[in-house]
């Protein structure tokens, strides 16, 4: 990885979300969500699984469409019915926990694909921002790869550099760890943790608290769709106040000792 | 006497050898080779219907093929999408269609197209290759819409929240990401269609053309009338599908094996 290229600053963009709803038939997964993240924030999302964190961060794109409430991405009204969903996407990137490269491209053309077809960029310099994205996370010798000749950890990063390809102001992470081996989790959070460094403006749904202490600006804790409690990081994990929090934290940082009600 | 398991294996493997070269020997001892031979495998006799057979029943063959499965494609396609549209009367229009002229012997299509149109519509007279193409595509089309639906549902979704978290449209992530990797999906079954198609090109015997328009089978058929070989032309006309369709499997293979490499 070149040093130069990691301490590249982003335009960053923020979010805004207002009374957010969505259901699945009867069931209500969000229940009126308020989230604000500043420009170059980061912001860690916890919470057990169901909780609606996921959902939350697939309704800040759109990914799924929320059922009330308002989202402002960077400039755009996502829940506008006029607004052009397409041109807002450009600019939020998006990390999956299952990395959804295209396997019948190769690394470099991940990365490029969505520049010229999408875009517009001409081909050299579509391939230039590419390397120079492959190069920021440490593979800039695997662009003839492809998806499936790479491990995990690698395939992840690939990932975070297609995103990062199409120069987005702001990166949402979908439990980007969770699928990995454990050896390969840190050489993704190493990356993750530049680009906070860089200022970009970043929503990150995780499991990995010590990540989340260290990087996050701000930690939101979510349980059965409802923001629980938020604060700064080292507050809510270090010194959680609400009693589902404390409970949810000692199950996660010290899974040996769970005690089963019988 | 007690046996181990792999002897009793042995065993059973000479056994079923024995059997299988016994009623072979026994099919051979059967045959009248005079007869057989005047009747399969008259090939000095064949003299006349060369060079038709191939400059005119081979070109048809595949013309007719090649025509009907084009026209096949397009529509299975637009059957396809169809059928996994959001729009229910697209998705009802295209299973009623499939369900039809999947359910149809091909025959009966031809003669619908081939007697049935000029009939209902006095005046209007298709020329055989148009009739032919129609029937069959509108047949195949059926087939190959399943085929193209399954291949396109085969590839994950996250392909395509992927593509469309990157600013893609929906057309251009269908066109860009999900079709070329349906397309090493429905390589196989695509084959069996073609090769399904070539022998179904053989059914335009029935509309009863000028020369110019035979196939093979129908020269193949005229033969055994007017050579007294037997049933030899319509061997000949066999091995030459076999000449078509072998080929077509193995470029199938290549291509397989091409793509597995590149996506276990």
């Amino acid at each position: 990885m070149s040093d130069n290229n990691t301490q590249t600053t982003f335009k960053a963009s923020g979010v805004d979300i207002r009374g957010l709803h969505k259901s699945y038939g009867d069931n209500e997964v969000l229940k009126g969500i308020d989230l604000e993240v500043k420009p170059g924030e980061v912001v860690c999302l916890i919470g057990p699984s169901g909780s609606g964190k996921s959902t939350l961060l697939r309704c800040v794109n759109l990914l799924e469409q929320p059922n009330a409430g308002v989202i402002h991405v960077g400039g755009f009204d996502a829940t506008d019915l006029d607004v052009d969903l397409d041109k807002m996407r450009q600019k939020v990137g998006m990390v999956f926990q299952q990395f959804n490269l295209f396997p019948h491209l190769t690394v470099l053309q991940n990365c490029t694909v969505a520049q010229t077809k999408v875009l517009k960029r001409p081909a050299a310099q579509a391939k230039e921002t590419a390397q120079k994205n492959l190069n920021r996370v440490g593979l800039g010798d695997f662009g003839d790869r492809y998806p499936d000749q790479l491990s995990g950890g690698q395939q992840q990063r690939v990932a975070i550099a297609r995103a990062l390809s199409m120069d987005p102001t702001l990166m949402l992470f979908d439990e980007p760890t969770s699928a990995l081996d454990p050896e390969t989790v840190g050489e993704v959070l190493a990356i993750m943790r530049s680009l906070a460094k860089g200022g970009m403006t970043m929503l990150v749904v995780t499991h990995e608290m010590s990540f989340a202490k260290e990087v996050a600006d701000r930690v939101i804790f979510m349980d059965g769709g409802v923001v629980v409690e938020q604060g700064p990081a080292k507050e809510v994990i270090g010194n959680p106040q609400q009693p589902r929090t404390q409970d949810f934290l000692k199950r996660v940082l010290d899974p040996t000792h769970v005690e089963i009600a019988e | 006497m007690a046996m181990t398991t792999r002897q009793r294996a042995r065993l059973s493997k000479i056994i079923q050898i024995v059997i299988f070269l016994g009623v072979i020997v026994a099919v051979v001892l059967q045959v009248d080779w005079r007869i057989l031979g005047d009747n399969f495998f008259a090939f000095d006799k064949l003299g006349p219907i060369f060079p038709e057979l191939i400059t005119v029943g081979l070109k048809n063959t595949l013309y007719y093929t090649v025509i009907s499965f084009a026209f096949g494609l397009a529509l299975g396609l637009l059957l396809a999408l169809m059928k996994m549209a959001s729009f229910a009367p697209y998705r009802w229009f295209a299973t009623g269609f499939i369900e039809f002229f999947r359910g149809v012997p091909a025959i009966l299509v031809l003669i619908a197209f081939g007697y049935g149109v000029p009939t209902a519509f006095p005046g209007t007279s298709w020329p055989q290759p148009v009739v032919v193409m129609v029937s069959l595509g509108l047949v195949s089309a059926a087939y190959i819409a399943e085929t193209l639906r399954a291949g396109l549902q085969a590839v994950p979704k996250g392909q395509i929240e992927a593509a469309r978290s990157l600013g893609m449209p929906a057309w251009r992530a269908m066109v860009t990401i999900v079709i070329p990797q349906a397309f090493k999906i429905v390589l196989p079954p695509m084959t069996n269609e073609i090769i399904l198609l070539t022998k179904d090109s053989s059914l335009a015997f029935i509309l009863g053309a000028s020369m110019a328009q035979y196939e093979m089978t129908k020269i193949g058929r005229d033969g055994i009338t007017s050579l007294g070989a037997g049933i030899t032309p319509l061997i000949v006309a066999g091995a030459f599908y076999l000449v078509i369709t072998i080929p077509l499997s193995l470029i199938a293979r290549k291509f397989e094996s091409r793509s597995a490499r590149t996506k276990r």
